[in-house]
């Protein structure tokens, strides 16, 4: 047993439904206990959908235990069907079902439906939701796609985008665009928005682009083994790997059309002097696999910020996050439990945090900005307007959404030269950002007040001088003039070990 | 008595032919009672035994609340944990220690069952009164079940309660005792009116905190503010507590009637009843009637939730104009829904259980001004040109007695008064 509050995946089945909300003409009938249908209103709320999930429950109660759970699927199973007259149907159990062992694949394939029946095998108890979605693209793919003759013009599929995936809408017609200008067709996106008969004719693309290795990956393979398709390593987010991501396919295609790169402002908004004040802001990773690798990239060589620490949830990725913070010089941090997270923040005291939902939260808790880089999100990260993640524009989104939460360089500039002002100070807090108001500052000092070592005490000079300090570097300050007065067996601290310290630590 | 026990009218609906259906069911489980129960008791703590879906579920279920320090969790069960049993029960020792000596506030613990902990058969009963020794008298451990294969949404409090009850101490006294969590602000406004009519010895289950037990004996008299509690109901009959029965305290009509049946009970006389219910009635009924105007003359179709849509058809019905077409329960208990059912006008077909997507289509054939359904269902609902309001918010939201009439009827108001301000024509 695990003690858990928080969790950054949901249960494979979830994973599930993400693929058969985002595919059309495909139902999925799940052998579930009543009450697993709170799941719908993910679909519905956060991403807004406007039609129910095509997912039927059995919903079996305590009472269908002793009797007939397999009949009641089957009844599900036909009711289904007949309803809704899918293209293909999955078929799955939930953590409960697998535990009372009724085999739906077995069952349903008995039934004689006139379509395609694919069972799923979904260990509940073992792995998540990313598993869950990757193993049934992967199983319809396995199912449906056959071997098929090349298009004529070089075309491809899009693989990984789901329902309720971060920012996948955006992505997708993002990415769509870019292949269109370097001559290249999409012959089918999946699953999202594809039908289990786009699904058959995967096999005639030339290549395929792997956009979310956590949902397609699988899938990626089978199709590089079976219909020779080879598939793209490159995750097109940020500038650089965005031209990276085009080079790949320039090799995999032999396009050589010319990309119009004007809409791409990040680089030189990076370059302006107005983004001097970003060189060097200490910022924490963490989030999905793949977002994160993508982010520090972005992170450092495009922002000029300096990671000092990332990590994913997902441990399928964690042998790729570990390398790549070895590279970067710092500890990979891979947890799925959100207090090793936000002790990990507490202890690095970034400047800001780019992260899920979750790091929102203890970003706010502990006065830190952050953004917002990968899943699990909530309702304000699916927005209405156009927001891709990926590609040029994508890459404009991310300075854009990074940029706000900082405290603007002015700004920052000002706050050091009024700090004593009356009515100009850092307690005054700036006005537009949250994390930062007076009353957040006010239940902050919690953590940022307590001593880190008893042993030590702040001469009131020192306490003073600290005070000085713009509030966003306080905490960082008194830990290291602590820690230097610790090394040295100081049991006081005078404004002088402040300074020294100060000195110290200088980068 | 005073003028609220008027006659059913043509009957009521108590004895109209109930539609019984079984198939999917769009519903939430017993375990997302935790959310609001939790608030509710200051040192309790919800220890979900269950899965991964269990957490997920009540992560969803809780948005936001989930980072302010909730005392709330899931031990999650893992792959090895169902291979033997014996390991489970040493499993949940170890996490309720570390849980324990994390946060020492703690002094009332809950086991919660789920549909894994039930199916696999997971002693938790067993497991609450081995761990109620070891932390003795500091931390009471109770367990309940919240699975979804034996409750539906607000029967999680219902079972949580019903657990509880058992181990009140006992008395010898007169009391009365009001079951149901409500907001701590619609409690003191209930704790006033019962003090205004000079009802003495009064308390609430749930209390907000260990220390201020309730206590039951053969003389209590028990009244219930949630129409959901009927395990807690046959619980309190067995410790030898009488039932009030009453229409449920939603709007002016309802908190007037069931706060009859106690004055009657208690003996108190008319004029005192006059005197302290006056003033907050015509407060209400003027509240009700600026905000029902949107609601006059339309129609209401419930989908099952939380077995508040009676006395809520009931409000809507006789205090806002509304006519009801279907009012669906997840299960209906003639004793605590009776008095409901009596005032409610017959006409609407009452349901019980469900087929979603036959309800669907009854509900799409008659094409209600509004529709009371869950999150799954709204928004889909929504799509196809019909109002809904999306019912959790009735469990969340303070509804209950004189002073909330007005915004009870508002709740309803406000999706039919967007769509007018929308300017999408109302069909």
């Amino acid at each position: 047993m695990k003690l858990t509050v928080w969790t950054y995946e949901g249960p494979p089945h979830v994973g599930a439904m993400r693929v058969a909300t985002g595919m059309k003409g495909l139902h999925y009938v799940l052998h579930a206990p009543q009450g697993d249908t709170y799941a719908d209103l993910l679909f519905t709320m956060i991403e807004r959908r406007d039609h129910r999930p095509p997912v039927t429950y059995t919903t079996f109660q305590a009472r269908d235990l002793g009797a007939d759970t397999a009949g009641l699927f089957k009844d599900a199973c036909q009711d289904a069907y007949d309803r809704f007259l899918p293209e293909a149907i999955i078929v799955g159990a939930s953590c409960t079902a697998e535990l009372i062992q009724d085999d739906p694949g077995g069952l349903a394939e008995t039934m004689g439906l006139p379509i395609p029946v694919i069972p799923l095998e979904l260990p509940s108890y073992q792995r998540k939701e990313n598993f869950g979605a990757d193993e049934t693209f992967f199983q319809i793919v396995k199912h449906l796609a056959k071997p098929m003759e090349k298009t004529e013009r070089v075309s491809c599929n899009i693989i990984g985008p789901t329902a309720l995936g971060f920012r996948h809408r955006d992505d997708v017609a993002e990415i769509t665009n870019l292949l269109y200008e370097l001559g290249i067709e999409v012959n089918v996106t999946a699953p999202m928005g594809a039908t289990p008969a786009d699904i058959a004719k995967m096999g005639q693309a030339h290549f395929n682009v792997l956009l979310y290795p956590e949902t397609g990956e699988t899938a990626a393979r089978h199709c590089e083994r079976t219909f020779d398709q080879p598939y793209t390593k490159t995750i097109p987010i940020g500038a650089g790997a965005t031209w990276d991501f085009i080079e790949e396919i320039r090799q995999l295609s032999g396009s050589t059309n010319e990309i119009d790169s004007d809409r791409l402002r990040q680089t030189w908004w990076s370059r302006s002097v107005d983004s001097t004040y970003l060189t060097g802001k200490r910022v924490f990773l963490f989030g999905d696999g793949t977002h994160v690798k993508a982010a520090a990239r972005v992170a450092r060589d495009e922002m000029g910020f300096e990671v000092v620490g990332m990590g994913c949830y997902n441990r399928e990725y964690a042998r790729d996050v570990r390398a790549l913070a070895k590279e970067y010089g710092v500890e990979a941090l891979i947890t799925d439990d959100y207090l090793l997270v936000e002790k990990t923040i507490e202890e690095l005291q970034p400047e800001m945090i780019l992260g899920t939902q979750m790091e929102r939260h203890i970003g706010k808790r502990l006065g830190i900005p952050c953004a917002v880089i990968s899943a699990p999100v909530h309702v304000q990260d699916f927005p209405a307007r156009y927001s891709p993640q990926m590609g040029f524009e994508g890459a404009n989104v991310l300075f854009d959404t990074w940029i706000h939460p900082l405290v603007m360089g002015l700004e920052e500039h000002l706050l050091h030269m009024f700090r004593e002002d009356f009515e100009f100070n850092d307690a005054a807090g700036p006005s537009h950002h949250g994390g930062h108001s007076p009353k957040k500052a006010a239940s902050a000092p919690v953590i940022e007040e307590a001593p880190v070592n008893d042993n030590v005490i702040w001469l009131s000079d020192a306490e003073r001088e600290l005070k000085k300090i713009p509030f966003f570097v306080r905490g960082k300050a008194r830990r290291n003039t602590e820690s230097y007065a610790n090394e040295r067996g100081l049991n006081q601290i005078s404004v002088d070990t402040l300074y020294e310290a100060k000195a110290h630590f200088a980068r | 008595m005073t003028d609220q026990s008027r006659p059913p009218i043509a009957g009521g609906c108590r004895s109209a032919p109930i539609l019984k259906q079984r198939g999917q069911r769009e519903v939430f489980c017993g375990l997302t009672g935790i959310i609001w129960l939790h608030r509710k008791m200051q040192d309790a703590f919800f220890l979900v035994v269950g899965s991964r879906t269990c957490a997920h579920l009540l992560q969803s279920a809780a948005g936001v609340m989930i980072f302010a320090e909730p005392r709330f969790g899931t031990a999650i069960l893992e792959e090895s944990d169902l291979a033997g049993l014996n390991d489970a029960h040493a499993e949940l020792d170890r996490e309720v220690e570390t849980l324990l000596s994390r946060r020492p506030d703690i002094r009332q613990l809950f086991l919660v069952g789920s549909c894994p902990s039930e199916v696999i058969k997971l002693d938790l009963n067993r497991a609450a009164e081995r761990l109620t020794q070891a932390y003795a008298p500091k931390v009471r451990v109770l367990e309940y079940s919240g699975s979804g294969i034996e409750t539906t949404f607000t029967q999680g409090e219902d079972a949580c309660l019903a657990a509880m009850v058992p181990v009140l101490p006992k008395t010898e006294e007169r009391n009365l005792v009001v079951v149901g969590a409500l907001p701590d602000v619609v409690e003191d406004q209930m704790l006033g009116l019962l003090d205004g009519l000079g009802i003495e010895n009064v308390q609430v289950l749930p209390a907000r905190t260990i220390d201020a037990d309730v206590q039951i004996g053969p003389n209590t008299v028990f009244a219930l503010t949630q129409p959901f509690l009927g395990e807690t109901h046959a619980a309190m009959l067995r410790r030898g507590a009488r039932h009030l029965a009453a229409p449920f305290p939603l709007g002016e009509e309802g908190t007037t009637a069931w706060l009859s049946v106690i004055a009657k009970e208690f003996g108190v006389s008319d004029e005192l009843f006059e005197k302290t219910t006056d003033a907050p009635r015509r407060r209400a009924r003027q509240a009700v009637a600026q905000a029902a105007e949107a609601l006059d003359g339309k129609s209401v179709f419930f989908f099952p939730d939380s077995q508040l849509e009676i006395p809520l058809a009931r409000f809507l019905t006789r205090e806002c104009g509304m006519s009801a077409i279907e009012v669906g329960m997840p299960y209906i208990h003639d004793a605590i829904h009776g008095p409901d059912l009596d005032l409610l006008p017959a006409g609407p077909q009452i349901s019980e259980g469900q087929d979603v997507d036959l309800q669907l289509d009854r509900c799409r054939e008659a094409r209600p001004d509004l529709t009371v359904c869950g999150l799954g269902l709204a928004n889909p609902l929504e799509a196809e040109g019909l109002s809904t309001k999306w019912a959790i918010e009735l469990v969340f939201t303070p509804v209950h007695f004189y002073e909330q009439a007005g915004d009870l009827a508002s709740l309803f108001a406000r999706p039919l008064r967007r769509k007018a301000i929308l300017g999408v024509a109302a069909e």
